[in-house]
């Protein structure tokens, strides 16, 4: 017995509001993040991801206050991502009460923000969102490079070598998204979160293209994901997050229940 | 009656969530404060601590919060909860940020976990200890009052502590090496994960410690 493995409910926030639907019982309102957060929270969810997709810069503040209406009342940790370019912007998410901010685009366009934030505010609060697609296959063997503007804008950047290099810069954790697989439902792109998971020490989430339990465990066993985000199958209502708990467990994985 | 539990606050991070967990679990009122006056008026005090352990022990010391610190403990003898960084504080030294000078308040030291880290049966762990683990309640305290044995705490931390007086080891956990969760002597608790982010038990821990009365 040891450390259990995590499963991350992600909530996609546009403008204080949850985009995509929730199926959720006992509702009231399916977009409130807040609402939604809480029974995550009551469910067993070991973590609260929270993406802010909003483009404008004015709802910046309105992601702020819904962050800490949520960390009023869920006792879980809570990463905040999307749009944090700055050390003033981490700072007020995590004085909002966020426990991590996720970085994404602003690594790529300054490595050295995250050297800095992780000083400033501690590794263990820095995360590093990093987006993946596999590009031509170099000696037969998959490479895959980072894109940036929601996978449609090459960097030439090696995904694994990425990894590495932001990890040493100080990031507490990486979160790895296949953008072959977001969306599709089809399971995690294992053969980039192995090389990643492998190539680091520090903790990597597994995201993107969950449709089924068994993509979960998938992960975790084969991938060598230490945590597993998902949104579309709980806010969907497919699953609950205890259901997800009970299939990794009778795959011999350990969880918190 | 729970009364007022002051919440030290050296400007290391944001205290919204350990305060809000505290009111969450019944505390009357919550001041996060560095005044002298408000934390000597404070029933309770609970010292915590985030990011890295340079930055923090200045900040203690330059803001005089040590001797808060030391005033709650020895002289008025109030209930204390040191959480993460504030427990680490509490002893002599750190290996974090090439070897920092702590309070000294407990023998021992912090150390880091090493790389690589591996569990006993070969496999690699990564560092930070990041997620929930589960706490061995290796001493009986009333802070573990209707807190099953083995309960999972959220942890976030790449060093550990290790305390010279093994007495004093109240909660262990294993994750490469045994590290001491959990120290309990005389009024002070002090616990490496965080309780105002470990949901059900973390939330008990802290209510717990809104009842306690400082002995055990």
């Amino acid at each position: 017995m040891g450390l259990a493995r995590r499963i991350i409910p992600c909530l996609d926030v546009d403008n204080g509001r949850v985009v995509k639907g929730v199926n959720f019982v006992g509702i009231r309102d399916a977009g409130d993040p807040v609402d939604i957060a809480r029974r995550y929270n009551e469910e067993g969810a070991d973590e609260i991801t929270f993406l802010d997709i909003t483009a404008s810069h004015e709802d910046r503040d309105t992601t702020a206050h819904t962050v800490e209406a949520i960390a009023c009342e869920v006792f879980i940790p809570l990463t905040v991502g999307g749009g944090i370019r700055s050390l003033a912007d981490i700072r007020n998410m995590l004085n909002a009460g966020a426990d991590k901010v996720a970085i994404n685009t602003a690594a790529i366009h300054n490595p050295q923000l995250v050297q800095e934030a992780s000083q400033r505010f501690g590794a263990q609060c820095i995360v590093v969102a990093i987006d993946a697609k596999r590009v031509a296959d170099v000696d037969g063997r998959p490479r895959y490079e980072i894109f940036t503007h929601g996978g449609r804008r090459p960097t030439g950047i090696d995904a694994v070598a990425w990894a590495q290099r932001m990890a040493a810069l100080g990031a507490g954790e990486l979160l790895l998204t296949s953008m072959d697989r977001d969306g599709t439902r089809d399971g995690f792109e294992l053969g980039v979160t192995r090389a990643i998971t492998d190539a680091v020490d520090v903790p990597v989430i597994a995201s993107g293209g969950v449709g089924r339990l068994e993509h979960l465990a998938e992960g975790i066993l084969i991938g060598g994901a230490d945590a597993v985000l998902a949104a579309s199958i709980f806010h969907f209502g497919d699953y609950t997050i205890a259901q997800a708990k009970d299939h990794l467990a009778s795959c011999g994985i350990e969880v918190r229940r | 009656m729970t009364g007022t539990v002051a919440v030290i606050d050296y400007g290391m991070g944001n205290l919204h969530s350990v305060a809000s967990a505290l009111e969450h679990a019944g505390a009357e009122r919550v001041v996060v404060s560095c005044d002298p006056a408000e934390i000597s008026a404070a029933d309770r005090v609970v010292f915590p601590g985030v990011g890295a352990i340079r930055d923090c022990m200045a900040e203690i010391r330059r803001l005089h919060c040590d001797e808060l610190l030391m005033r709650a403990l020895s002289d008025e003898r109030k209930p204390v909860l040191a959480i993460c960084v504030g427990m680490q504080a509490l002893l002599d030294r750190s290996e974090e940020n090439g070897g920092v000078d702590c309070l000294g308040l407990i023998p021992g030291e912090v150390r880091f976990f090493g790389h690589p880290l591996n569990d006993a049966e070969g496999r690699r762990l990564k560092v930070p200890h990041m997620g929930w683990n589960e706490v061995r309640q290796v001493r009986q305290h009333p802070l573990w009052a209707g807190i099953a044995d083995g309960a999972r705490f959220y942890f976030v931390h790449s060093y550990y502590v290790k305390v010279k007086e093994r007495a004093l080891v109240a909660g262990a956990v294993d994750y490469g090496v045994s590290i001491d969760a959990a120290l309990a002597r005389d009024n002070l608790f002090a616990v490496q994960f965080h309780p105002e982010k470990s949901h059900t038990a973390g939330l008990r821990l802290l209510k717990n410690f809104l009842e306690w009365d400082g002995t055990c």
